[in-house]
């Protein structure tokens, strides 16, 4: 009798192990996407998780990736930094889902370089060269004499495609040599280290590891992105598949609260 | 119940008589167990073909959709932009040259480190050391990517020149004192006359020892005057590669030295060779086709690594200048299918979701052949060894 009695509480532990999660997955929301948008999601989260004591999973892992979880239905959420393109919206519409499009913040797109670059602003039209390759000593945009060693993000990322879309125009290409980094926080980590380096992060991410440059003599800054001055800037997406209901709907208008605007504001983010 | 009867009738034990019953049942459970044990072993083959039909199946429409030429002769890179442009020359430079850079550090090494562990070392110190080179192999590749990242690119960048000529030092040292010993004491080895050996020995060792530090100087001082511009480049991750290939490297290869056995060491030292001539007349041949073994698998680690090459080689698809420049930044095929797989994947059916799959495909058939390749030489070596 007694290994029977082992096997049965084995047996119904298994189950309850198995259970558990189940029921969890009944009420939580699962988040997928940019990694910019990655703090702003991670926060309300937390939030969210302790004011209703819903789960609420967060992945990071590109807007490119984040529409795809969507349109997979693999997640409930898609946060995007920048809108999904037509051929995203088309494969939506082939699978039955409808994204709806929901704003979260602004982000400024912020250029950094070493703390110790002499170099404070640049134009849109030199950032532009410095990314097309024409441009490749600091000493012909007023710095050291230093190869300028470009950093860029991978083609998943949405602020990638902003920052192309925004100061190099649609069809320019960026020059070969550049390097690829696959975070706002690796590129933030490389330029902090590499003297002559020159990047690309999302506003939220700057901090006195890195310098920001000003771009046609505006600092990025949440005052400079709010009033429109500030040219390299974009809007942040929440995507839902259809009209957001219960908990998720809760979720995503958090940033209409005056606590998701203040979380939006203390990551360095702009409220809308 | 026969058997027991003979068994009672005779004194013997019953258990080596066996009834026609007992026996088709023991041979059906043979059947049962050869079968399990084929069909497991089958499922693996079976799931290598399978990897290379899908892989194939996926990778035929790129080649079908924009043809041969532009994938192995363009350079340039641009799968995100709007028509792409796929040319993968400079990325499956960066991978041969990521892979040979790691390899000329690691097999060297490698070898080095077994023929010390295996024939230098006493026994009781190989206990401790082998483990501890093993252990180099069970940390994750992404913690090797991290280190690589940020601490080792960073150090290069500031420390690039002294580390760099510090490390020739340290390595080419002892090669250098090495191949020295050996050569003066192969070149002496046919004089009769002990005492004029040793004093042409003598001299030849001197000679060799000047002109090898005066190399080494002049190397390390051009060394020491390079300034690395970005840290996260082809030398950083063939260092970075090369430490992550040695275990495999090292235990593979110190099995082989050790498989040769006691006989062909002992012959040797009977026939009146020096520990150096057994080494490397006896020994090593004897060794080689296990150490060409331990060489391939330590290359395809390096080949097929991901983590690494993705946080730390820089990922710019382009062929540095000039063409041996370890210190630019490199991209590999791992690296660019690991980095364009996610915007890849929702316009299925696209050139751009089906060049990564090219790429795979491109680097099973490298492993493949290598393997290939190496199976061949170990299979002729082992005929020549024995006489063939």
């Amino acid at each position: 009798m007694k290994p029977m009695k082992h096997v049965l509480l084995l047996v119904t532990m298994f189950a309850v192990a198995l259970c558990a999660p189940a029921f969890a997955a009944g009420k939580s929301i699962v988040l997928d996407g940019s990694t910019t948008v990655g703090p702003i999601a991670k926060s309300f989260a937390a939030y969210f998780m302790k004011k209703y004591g819903v789960k609420v999973t967060v992945s990071e892992s590109g807007s490119g990736n984040g529409a795809k979880s969507l349109i997979n239905k693999t997640c409930d959420i898609a946060s995007m930094s920048r809108a999904m393109k037509p051929q995203e919206l088309a494969a939506a519409r082939q699978k039955g889902v409808s994204p709806v499009q929901h704003t979260v913040a602004l982000d400024g797109i912020a250029m950094v370089v070493h703390p110790g670059n002499p170099v404070r602003t640049l134009t849109k039209a030199q950032i532009a060269d410095i990314y097309k390759g024409r441009v490749t000593n600091w000493n012909q945009v007023g710095g050291p004499n230093s190869r300028i060693v470009v950093i860029q993000r991978e083609s998943n990322s949405g602020t990638q495609e902003a920052f192309k879309e925004l100061i190099m125009g649609k069809s320019a290409q960026i020059s070969k040599t550049a390097e690829t980094q696959a975070s706002n926080g690796a590129i933030k980590n490389r330029v902090s280290s590499t003297r002559s380096a020159i990047g690309f992060v999302g506003l939220g991410f700057v901090d006195r590891s890195v310098k920001p440059v000003a771009v046609n003599g505006v600092l990025p800054s949440a005052a400079s992105v709010k009033s429109g001055k500030y040219q390299v800037s974009r809007p942040l997406y929440f995507y839902t598949n259809g009209q957001p209901a219960g908990n998720v709907k809760k979720f995503i208008d958090l940033s209409k609260t005056p606590d998701g605007k203040r979380m939006v504001a203390e990551l360095g983010f702009v409220v809308k | 119940m026969r058997a027991e009867e003979v068994s009672k009738a005779g004194g013997r034990s019953g258990a080596f008589i066996i009834s026609a019953r007992k026996r088709k049942l023991q041979r059906a459970v043979q059947k049962a167990g050869e079968s399990a044990l084929l069909l497991i072993a089958s499922f693996v083959a079976i799931v290598v073909l399978f990897i290379f039909y899908f892989v194939a199946v996926d990778a035929v429409p790129y080649f079908q959709l924009r043809g041969f030429s532009e994938f192995f002769t363009s350079s340039s890179w641009y799968p995100a932009d709007e028509p792409g442009e796929f040319g993968a020359l400079a990325i499956i430079y960066g991978s041969l040259m990521v892979t040979l850079g790691s390899t000329l550090l690691s097999v060297p090494m490698g070898i080095a480190a077994a023929v010390c562990l295996s024939d230098i070392l006493p026994f009781s110190v190989r206990q401790y050391a082998k483990p501890v080179i093993e252990m180099l192999a069970a940390i994750p590749s992404v913690a090797f990517g991290f280190f690589a990242l940020v601490i080792f690119a960073p150090l290069l960048q500031t420390q690039g020149g002294p580390i760099l000529m510090w490390a020739w030092w340290v390595l080419a040292a002892p090669f250098l004192l090495l191949a020295i010993i050996v050569v003066s004491d192969l070149l002496t080895a046919k004089i009769e006359d002990q005492n004029k050996r040793q004093q042409l020995s003598m001299v030849l060792l001197a000679v060799f020892g000047i002109g090898a530090l005066a190399f080494l100087y002049w190397v390390g001082s051009v060394l020491r005057g390079l300034e690395i511009i970005t840290g996260t480049n082809a030398l950083n991750v063939s260092i970075i590669l090369s430490f992550m290939a040695l275990p495999t490297i090292v235990s593979v290869s110190e099995d082989a030295l050790q498989a040769v056995g006691r006989e062909l060491r002992e012959g040797s030292y009977a026939l009146g060779a020096t520990r150096a001539e057994t080494l490397v007349k006896t020994i090593l041949p004897a060794a080689s086709s296990g150490i060409l073994a331990a060489v391939i698998l330590g290359v395809m680690r390096a080949l097929g690594e991901t983590m690494v090459v993705w946080m730390a080689s820089g990922n710019s698809s382009h062929i540095p200048e000039p063409w041996f420049n370890y210190l630019e930044a490199v991209r590999t095929l791992t690296a660019t299918i690991a980095g364009d797989m996610g915007e890849a994947d929702q316009v299925t059916g696209s050139a751009r979701y089906h060049v990564l799959f090219a790429m795979g495909l491109l680097l099973l058939v490298i492993s493949f052949f290598s393997n290939l390749i190496s199976e061949r030489i170990v299979v002729r070596q082992r005929k020549i060894l024995s006489g063939q």
